[in-house]
């Protein structure tokens, strides 16, 4: 019942937070709404019974992409103009493709087998540990995400200092 | 496993009460004459100059994105860091592979000179 109760909370704190992205004047206040948004994501996972994901939402989304969005933002010529509302005439195409994307994700979702929790032998931190670095679990992956993230931060870094 | 959220929940509550209640107790207590002098932007005590709302420097992007980067790379080395005790030495090795060579786009960033303010 708490559950429910919270999951209510949580989802209104993600509508809301969305909601308020889109429609604030003032684009600086909409990356902060956003950060809201990836709270409220942050405690869905908890109630998942995914700590792992909320602790990386709050780190990686809260933390980093916050930040970056917040740089982002600060780093626009728009900031200074007057505040106007983020509409234009492309608004209705935008809201047919959201409404679109919700109905193929709740068809997807309705075709999917009907899932009983189930408590985990194990600790899903270490699982997901030793299948990083297991020959028959993800060791490639995991190496070639290091080679991804030097290739993302190089490509990254000589573009931001090209002026 | 929710039960020990129960904590980090009722901290969340009690900062939330805390900030709301400090901003919202020194709103009706306090003396309400204001001047254009006091409502003037708090900086640090100096006379503040300018917009607030001004273009920032590109510099601050490449600090996030450096940040970024080595967030996610300790998304990737806590889980094996925490299965540490559970896992071969060579599994082990892997790990320090993985540090290495992100340490290389370290060393880079700071031979390239990027993380000197400028």
């Amino acid at each position: 019942m708490t559950q429910q109760i919270l999951f209510f909370v949580f989802g209104a704190i993600v509508l809301g937070a969305g909601v308020a992205v889109v429609t604030v004047r003032n684009i600086f206040h909409a990356a902060l709404w956003l950060l809201l948004a990836f709270f409220g994501v942050a405690g869905l996972y908890v109630l998942l019974e995914a700590p792992f994901f909320a602790a990386v939402q709050l780190f990686v989304y809260m933390g980093a992409i916050g930040v970056l969005i917040i740089f982002a933002v600060m780093l626009t010529q728009g900031i200074m103009k007057e505040k106007q509302l983020p509409f234009n005439e492309q608004w209705w195409m935008a809201g047919l493709m959201a409404v679109l994307l919700l109905a193929v994700m709740v068809y997807v979702i309705r075709q999917l087998p009907a899932v009983t929790p189930q408590a985990l032998q194990w600790d899903s931190i270490d699982l997901l540990g030793m299948a990083f670095v297991h020959p028959q679990g993800f060791v490639l992956p995991f190496e070639l995400a290091s080679v991804l993230l030097v290739a993302a931060l190089l490509g990254a870094v000589t573009i931001a200092r090209e002026r | 496993m929710l039960e020990q959220f129960t904590f980090i929940g009722v901290f969340l509550l009690v900062t939330l009460f805390i900030s709301c209640a400090m901003v919202g107790l020194s709103w009706v207590l306090r003396p309400k004459r204001p001047d254009p002098r006091k409502s003037e932007i708090y900086e640090c005590g100096l006379e503040p100059h300018g917009t607030p709302w001004f273009q920032f420097k590109a510099q601050y992007y490449i600090f996030a994105l450096v940040f970024l980067v080595f967030d996610v790379e300790a998304v990737f080395l806590f889980p094996w860091a925490k299965a540490y005790s559970l896992i071969p030495l060579y599994a082990v090795i892997e790990g320090v592979l993985f540090i290495l060579l992100l340490a290389v786009a370290l060393i880079y960033v700071w031979r390239k000179g990027l993380l000197e303010w400028m």
